[in-house]
């Protein structure tokens, strides 16, 4: 064998190392939509706010059952465009779209995400509605760094960003939702267009 | 020269074994199928590279049952780890070498 081989050889080791261990098909372009949604949703929010006569907001009044609606909304459509985007680029690389790495990224992603979610459910029962911003924000970034580890790099750096603003919407507490629409909307627009040019267009 | 020669190891000597080495190396355990998939190879094939590395010592072979479907799964022993890295040791310093 000449050194070309082994070369070839160390090239392979590599390629197979990564390969069984990441799901590289993650779709840049689903990201941006999804932060697109997310906008709307908070501008759809802003505005019901806004136009609502309350004072008070609680569970059972009808401007809390339509911004849970606007949510639900934005997280099923982001959650569809994500799966088509997917496996239409997985097509394209020839990855499998369930396979051993794809399996392990979304149950350490979902594990952290459904913590923080029913932990948010359970603090609005209780009347903490100001935490539900910062919860929302911290745990998908907890979700999105431990999912990081079986997938494209920059998914880590998202997860540290939202992490951050979920932090600092603790003390800027009046700015919930802009910090909603930051996170949820303009990270994952940046995010995502940062992935798309990285990767999906080669 | 002569020693580095000695430590490439003829069992990874294949791209078939090499292939089923890397992946185990990096993962607690891979089942039949995954590592068909990632290797491209047939269930034949795969099977007699994995047997030839099981008898050296260098993976351990797990039958079990998923409900009723049998599952075979596969994992890289101590030794197996050992030798794999001396290996790749071996073909970086071959590398330099050059």
């Amino acid at each position: 064998m000449d050194t070309n081989n082994y070369l070839q050889d160390l090239k392979d080791i590599k390629d197979l190392m990564n390969k069984s261990t990441q799901f590289i098909s993650l779709s840049g372009l689903s990201g941006v939509l999804a932060g697109t949604y997310a906008l709307i949703g908070a501008f759809v929010a802003h505005y019901l706010i806004r136009t609502n006569t309350d004072i008070y907001v609680s569970v059972n009044s009808s401007l809390f059952q339509q911004l849970v609606l606007v949510a639900l909304a934005v997280l099923f459509l982001s959650l569809i465009t994500a799966y088509i985007f997917t496996v239409n680029k997985a097509k394209k690389t020839g990855e499998k779209v369930w396979n051993a790495a794809s399996k392990r990224l979304l149950i350490n992603f979902f594990i952290p995400l459904v913590t923080g979610g029913i932990l948010t459910l359970l603090l609005f029962a209780k009347g903490y509605y100001d935490l539900l911003v910062p919860t929302t924000l911290i745990f998908y970034g907890m979700a999105c760094l431990n999912a990081s580890k079986y997938t494209l790099r920059d998914v880590r750096y998202l997860g540290i960003t939202e992490i951050i603003l979920g932090l600092l919407s603790v003390v800027f507490s009046n700015y919930g939702l802009y910090f909603w629409a930051l996170g949820f909307g303009i990270c994952h627009i940046l995010y995502g267009t940062v992935m798309h040019y990285k990767y999906d267009r080669k | 020269m002569k020693s580095l020669i000695e430590n490439i190891n003829k069992a990874f000597d294949h791209r078939i074994r090499l292939g089923i080495m890397s992946i185990l190396m990096v993962n607690e355990y891979a089942d039949f199928t995954t590592l068909k998939e990632l290797l491209g190879v047939t269930d034949g094939n795969l099977a007699s590279h994995a047997k030839a590395l099981e008898s050296e010592n260098y993976i351990a072979i797990e039958k079990q049952f998923i409900g009723k479907k049998p599952n075979t799964r596969y994992n890289a022993t101590q030794e197996g780890r050992k030798a794999f890295q001396e290996h790749i040791d071996a073909l970086e310093k071959l590398i330099q070498k050059h």
